[in-house]
């Protein structure tokens, strides 16, 4: 059975399994018709110009695992950044672990989107969010129809979040393909702060699909830094949906690391509702072997004053294909709107491919954008430069790429995942370059 | 330690470097001078091993081995140090972690460990001193946004960290002010010893003034035309090129 056809036909199993009187219910209802009209998006859909889902959806996958698989800390603790205090929100192939996590009840609401969604407490801040910033369409109308557990996260006003919060999903080998559809739910009040590194891991090699929708609400001077730390296994895929809906004077960064991983593709769409709020999209892709990774970013100025910065980075070697589509609509109000947008790509063997492609949709005339993309070669006379003062080759390119990527990991900010992240580049690239960034 | 005999090389087909012979042995410091384009880049370049340049005829040994099949690294590893004349701006890493990693990178070669940490921070403070260099300096990023003088120098506070045995200064004047002119030439001289040699490419007496040639060479049209001592410098900084293409020519 086809993927699709396999999915619809269990949406009826699913509703067994939830409470189908709620609010919440009546939306997956209204997404689940979304998809089966939409279907799985195509290659003849403008924004999927450059990526074809077809080779990840032909698996045989099950879409509600069945195992309670048990995983001990010691094996998956290289997958944290184990060095700081954090709170843990772990998941293991869709199923909250209590066993694995550590969260709070410290004033700050750290809990299960299954709870929040049932439970009556949570009925107000369901009813005001979810599904509010998430666009029903294609695949995020796939995981809102099935959405039932991932993590729900309510920061109250003039909170400073002092440790990171980690949310990791697990899949597991108890299944011959697995298909996961977490969904989270953030809310950051006035004046709060928050910090989140995000993970999908598989430890297996059957194939995974996780097709992943965050929301995300930054209220009035919030700020939120999101990590996302993308280094999964070759047989596991990813589509990540994340919608931020930004309040006036809020401050939301988004860091994506792709290094591992099948297929990647990150569709991340900041909606700006107020005055002075900045926007944050940083990103590096390392990919090699027959990798694809995929950017496609948002930024939607609505209101005046406020700005945005994108930088990718992406180094593409083997025969490995990146993509980067990054639209810009500026609204008529927006006047005195700040838009920044950079992609910049190295290609470091002739079958690598880089597709890139920024979309400005501008409708207000008192603006400053600018955008630009490159698509280069290492610099043959870097290259010498560097040999020349008894720097291999192999040290010299991983050095060159080392200080392309450099830049943009000036701006994360927990120093932990600076030095994870700086790890991640160093074993991506095969090199031990005795220091730090 | 460097011997070339009849060497050619060229660039996309095209000759440039139309058979040189050149002979450098510890101790001694040789001057190349010559028009514009006649070929000293392409020297220094062909012999620190760019591989841009195709050699298609001749011999090149240093210590008596050939290194033209060698990569620059190689090269490096053996002693061979090349000033540019336009050192490369590499964004994203510091000087100070960059000669950290020539530094190792050139003890792995020789199958040695890493340098200590304490003894790398006491090199680099001494050389920086001779050099006077600001710390400060050391981290910024590699020759980014550098000025003219302060590339020439930081190459020159390179070759002090990397002590090789040939050191190729390549227009190393060129963008120096008097005293800077006057640190790094005392710089070269302190490094200088029996044991080692130098080429300085240059147009000008002045660089000669303090780093005291033994010989003198005019290269033109990829050609050593003439040689000399010291004296030859002088000559042509009174009196310019023409006379020796004349002589060349006839
Ligand atoms: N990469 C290259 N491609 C094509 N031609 C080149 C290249 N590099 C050098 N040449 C040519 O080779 C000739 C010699 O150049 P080279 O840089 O060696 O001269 P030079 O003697 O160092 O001159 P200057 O005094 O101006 O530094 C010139 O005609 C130059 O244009
Ligand atoms: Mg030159």
């Amino acid at each position: 059975m086809e993927l699709k056809d396999k999915l619809l036909a269990s949406f009826m199993a699913f509703e067994s399994s939830v409470d189908i009187d709620s609010n919440v219910h009546d939306l997956r209802v209204e997404a689940i018709k979304k998809f089966e009209d939409d279907g799985f998006p195509t290659k003849k859909l403008e924004a999927w110009k450059y990526t074809s889902l077809y080779s990840v959806l032909k698996h045989d996958y099950s879409v509600f695992p069945k195992g309670e698989p048990r995983l001990e800390y010691a094996d998956i603790k290289q997958y944290f950044i184990h060095d700081i205090d954090s709170y843990k929100i772990v998941f293991v192939d869709g199923k909250y672990s209590s066993y694995l996590s550590q969260t709070t009840h410290d004033g700050i609401d750290v809990c299960l989107m299954s709870a929040a969604l049932n439970k009556p407490k949570y009925r107000m801040v369901i009813d005001k969010y979810f599904n509010k910033a998430a666009r029903n369409e294609g695949l995020s109308a796939l995981n809102t129809a099935f959405s039932q557990e991932g993590a729900y996260i309510h920061i109250p006003k003039n909170k400073v979040v002092e440790k990171p919060i980690q949310i990791l999903h697990f899949a597991t080998g108890t299944e011959t393909g697995l298909m996961l559809q977490p969904r989270n739910l953030i809310i950051v009040d006035e004046n709060s702060h928050l910090e989140i590194i995000e993970r999908h891991q598989s430890l297996t090699d059957n194939p995974v699909l996780t097709n992943c929708v965050t929301e995300i609400f930054t209220n009035k001077r919030a700020i939120i830094d999101y990590y996302k730390v993308q280094n999964d296994k070759q047989t596991a895929s990813l589509i990540d949906n994340t919608y931020i809906n930004q309040k006036q004077e809020s401050v939301a960064s988004v860091h994506t690391f792709s290094f591992g991983g099948k297929l990647t593709r990150n569709n991340l769409n900041f909606y700006q509702n107020g005055q002075r709020i900045n926007s944050n999209l940083k990103g590096v892709t390392i990919i090699g072997e027959k990798q694809h990774v995929d950017h496609n970013t948002l930024v939607h100025h609505i209101e005046p004053n406020c700005e945005s910065h994108q930088d990718y980075k992406s180094i593409i070697g083997d025969s490995a294909i990146g993509v980067f589509n990054g639209k810009i609509v500026v609204e008529k109000e927006a006047q005195k709107t700040n838009a920044f947008q950079a992609n910049n790509n190295l290609l470091v063997s002739d079958k690598a491919t880089m597709n890139t492609k920024p979309q400005l949709e501008i409708f207000a005339d008192d603006v400053k954008c600018s955008h630009g993309c490159t698509i280069g070669q290492l610099d043959e006379s870097a290259m010498f430069y560097l040999q020349s003062r008894g720097i291999p080759k192999k040290e010299a390119r991983a050095l060159l790429m080392y200080a392309f990527s450099n830049d943009i990991l000036s701006s994360v900010k927990i120093p932990e995942v600076k030095q994870r992240i700086t790890k991640l580049i160093a074993q991506k690239l095969n090199v031990n370059l005795g220091f730090d960034l | 330690m460097l011997h070339i005999q009849n060497l050619h090389a060229s660039i996309d087909g095209k000759g440039i470097l139309k058979g040189i012979n050149l002979n450098v042995k510890p101790g001694e410091v040789h001057a190349i001078m010559g028009p514009n384009g006649s070929g000293k880049s392409t020297l220094a370049s062909v012999i620190a091993g760019k591989d841009e340049f195709e050699v298609t005829k001749g011999e090149m040994l240093f210590e008596n081995e050939d290194i033209q099949e060698l990569d620059p690294e190689e090269r490096a590893h053996k002693g061979i140090f090349l000033s540019f004349q336009y050192p490369v701006e590499i964004p994203g890493v510091s000087v100070t972690n960059f000669i950290k990693t020539a530094i190792n990178e050139t003890r792995k070669s020789k199958g040695l460990g890493d340098m200590p940490a304490n003894e790398m921070l006491k090199m680099i403070k001494e050389k920086a001193e001779m050099l006077e260099i600001d710390r400060k300096f050391l981290s910024r990023s590699l020759n980014e946004g550098f000025s003219g003088g302060e590339k020439k120098r930081n190459e020159i506070f390179q070759l002090a960290m990397l002590e090789p045995k040939l050191a190729i200064l390549d227009e190393t004047d060129s963008g120096l002010d008097i005293d800077a002119l006057r640190i790094v030439a005392s710089g070269v001289n302190k490094l200088k010893s029996k044991d080692n040699a130098v080429i300085v490419i240059t147009h000008y007496q002045r660089l000669l003034d303090y780093i005291v040639p033994d010989f003198v060479h005019v290269l033109h049209d990829g050609k050593i035309v003439k040689s000399g001592d010291k004296n030859l410098a002088k000559e042509l900084e009174a009196k310019g090129y023409d006379w020796i293409k004349d002589e060349a020519t006839v």
